[in-house]
């Protein structure tokens, strides 16, 4: 029943108290920007943890691999198909 | 407390413990996570002014699981039914738009609601922007989305009226509470692409006795299910 | 692009298991071996599937909670819920899977949940003996994973772990609250522990020599201990905590043992633990039928949403400024 319209995801940050950065909170879905601020609101600061949210859409992130210098961690992100989920497996079938 | 400034205490005490628990109907049926969380901040706010405001009349149990449906002194409008999310919305923008300007006059003056007035109305803020944001969404989203809020606008407009009703032992200047909450109701509306209901708002053939004590029917459906285990074990704690 | 040769792999899975084997976490970005990131996929989905199923059997008394002050607390507590689904699904979502497909498996039933939450909240007492046996199991279950080698899942969890302090401690003062009260409420507090207790010592899992998954998780150091371990300590924790509730044990076998250090108790009845799992037990159609409604029912709300979202920004792309700019 997936909702052929999925809100996109956002990367949240918060800054828990003045003179501390913002710090990557975790991330969260909404519509659009506005909706993405409130719900970190709700979800990451409702035991009032933070003075000042940023999100950002999770796209728009740009990520280094661990060790830039060594190929040898070459991303794995452009890899769907290490994923498990980019097969489709029937169901019934044990132990893949 | 004098006797006006407790029956002042029941009527916005009793708004924020129904409405409260019609938002807390929402846990594990929002449509989609993140309101699970949303809904439930704001059903805790709401509980969090009515336990103070009722402790200001008496005893918060007693007065929220002992009385009779009579007895309760909340607007038709925050008892009515959640319905689908739409209908919620609407309850929640006209509620919180109304809540905002009567706290934000409350929190001026002096009276013993000035401290419970200052520190809702910036929980009040929050809840006038969540249920704006999804006004607009919803009205300028999609056709369906449009129908289900133009039709939740219909049929809560009736209840609006009541809340301009003057409260004992609330000095208000409520006619122009009333012309301030038509504008930022209609303002938000309008944004959201939805018609202002024409319907009327006050009059005999409205709603709007709550506040004397006259409720619509699923109200005492509600008490039941709210008192039924506190009323079964009479004298006892939790 | 080159193929990649069996000889990187092997490098890869020496870097990896050299990072596992220091305690350092693995991040989402790292090479990992692809049956590791199906197990955290499964795991982390199930957990997350719990957390929003389980807030199914306590909102039912959220509308009948007998004091303001447990209401507040409850509805506080089933927010947690929803709250800590999220931090989940966001976690299992960096490893390349999204928050829509999982809730589709769930849906489908592909996916499972903790099978604790298929046993009905048939009192007041019940959101006791939730709040302190089962987050109580959960939280035996959840803090080895603060220390788990995957990062944002071991992240998660403490925040998780941070939060849920308040669950289990409600719910034993609930209880206590009962146990102390009229009769008819100790009798209700005893009778909810009743029927809990069994089943939150299935939490655990099967035992160690049945568990399908059990070995190569504590490899990977998804897992740090044994279920059995895991069991043993939560009914060594249980039992002194029942006698100052005044509330008894349903296990007529279960006393101290000197020897071992621990306390001895009956046997678990596994057939019940598999009919539960399999879709038999008391709520498992329930449960499932109301998240799916829920989910349907929200679609409307979800697509408006998205719609105005589209809409605004198809504005902003036709207007003068570039809204990059606009926003900076």
């Amino acid at each position: 029943m997936s909702s052929s319209t999925d809100w996109p995801l956002w990367e949240v940050f918060v800054r828990s108290r003045r003179g501390l950065s913002h710090t990557h909170a975790g991330s969260l879905h909404a519509p659009d920007a506005e909706m993405a601020l409130r719900n970190a609101r709700d979800l990451y600061t409702r035991r009032s943890e933070g003075v000042s949210i940023w999100v950002v859409p999770s796209t728009a992130v740009t990520a280094s691999s661990p060790d830039e210098k060594d190929p040898f961690f070459e991303p794995a992100a452009d890899k769907p198909y290490r994923h498990p989920t980019f097969y489709e497996i029937p169901d019934g079938v044990k132990h893949l | 407390m004098t006797t006006t400034a407790n029956a002042a205490a029941l009527a916005l005490g009793d708004d924020a413990l129904v409405l409260s628990h019609r938002l807390g109907e929402w846990a594990g049926h929002a449509p989609v996570l993140e309101e699970e969380v949303a809904l439930a901040n704001i059903a805790l706010d709401l509980l969090g002014q009515a336990r103070v405001l009722l402790s200001l009349a008496g005893d918060e149990d007693e007065l929220a699981y002992l009385r009779e449906e009579r007895s309760f002194r909340n607007l038709q409008l925050v008892e009515q039914p959640g319905g689908d999310f739409a209908r919620t919305i609407v309850r929640q923008l006209f509620f919180s738009v109304y809540q905002r300007l009567l706290y934000g006059e409350l929190a001026t003056g002096s009276g013993p609601f000035a401290a419970l007035a200052a520190k809702a109305v910036k929980e009040v803020a929050y809840h006038v922007d969540h249920a704006e944001h999804w006004t607009l969404r919803l009205g300028d989203g999609t056709e369906e989305s449009h129908r289900r809020m133009s039709r939740a606008c219909e049929e809560l407009w009736r209840f609006t009226g009541e809340m301009f009703q003057p409260v004992d032992g609330l000095d208000l200047d409520w006619r122009a509470l009333e012309r301030e909450w038509l504008e930022s109701v209609t303002g938000v509306l309008e944004r959201a692409t939805l018609t202002v209901p024409e319907g009327p708002r006050s009059g005999a053939w409205t709603a709007g006795a709550g506040r004397q004590g006259v409720h619509t029917e699923p109200f005492g459906r509600m008490l039941a299910e709210m008192q039924h285990l506190h009323r079964s074990h009479p004298g006892a704690s939790w | 692009m080159t193929a990649v040769t069996v000889d990187t792999t092997a490098r890869y899975e020496a870097v990896f298991d050299a990072t596992v084997a220091a305690d350092e976490r693995i991040e989402p970005r790292d090479w990992m071996p692809d049956a590791y990131r199906a197990t955290l996929i499964r795991q982390m989905a199930q957990h997350a599937h719990s957390e929003i199923i389980g807030m199914q059997p306590e909102a039912n008394w959220i509308t009948r909670a007998p004091s303001l002050r447990r209401k507040a607390i409850l509805m506080a507590k089933v927010q947690d819920e929803a709250g800590h689904g999220l931090y989940l699904y966001s976690a299992a979502e960096t490893l390349g899977t999204s928050r829509e497909e999982l809730l589709d498996k769930l849906h489908a039933g592909r996916q499972r949940y903790s099978s604790i939450f298929n046993y009905p909240t048939l009192t007041w007492a019940d959101v006791g003996a939730i709040g302190w046996l089962v987050d109580g199991a959960a939280i035996t279950n959840q803090v080895p994973l603060c220390r788990c080698s995957y990062g944002p899942y071991a992240r998660a969890m403490v925040r998780i772990c941070k939060e849920e302090s308040f669950h289990q401690r409600q719910g034993y003062e609930l209880l206590l609250t009962l146990s102390r009260g009229t009769p008819a409420q100790h009798e209700m507090a005893q009778d909810a522990v009743n029927r809990w207790w069994w089943p939150s010592l299935m939490m655990f899992g099967p035992p160690d020599d049945e568990s399908a998954h059990s070995a190569q998780s504590m490899a990977w150091k998804i897992k740090r201990h044994s279920n059995d371990e895991l069991r043993r300590r939560f009914v060594d924790i249980c039992v002194p905590q029942a006698k100052v509730l005044g509330l008894t044990l349903p296990d007529p076998d279960l006393r101290w043992n000197e020897e071992r250090g621990h306390h001895d108790f009956g046997p678990i009845d596994w057939t019940e633990f598999q009919e539960v799992l399999k879709g038999n037990g008391p709520c498992n159609e329930q449960r499932l039928a109301q998240r799916r409604s829920a989910h349907e029912e929200g679609a409307w709300v979800r697509d408006a949403a998205a719609a105005y979202a589209e809409k605004h920004r198809a504005e902003e792309r036709s207007g003068h400024q570039d809204p990059q700019e606009a926003t900076a």
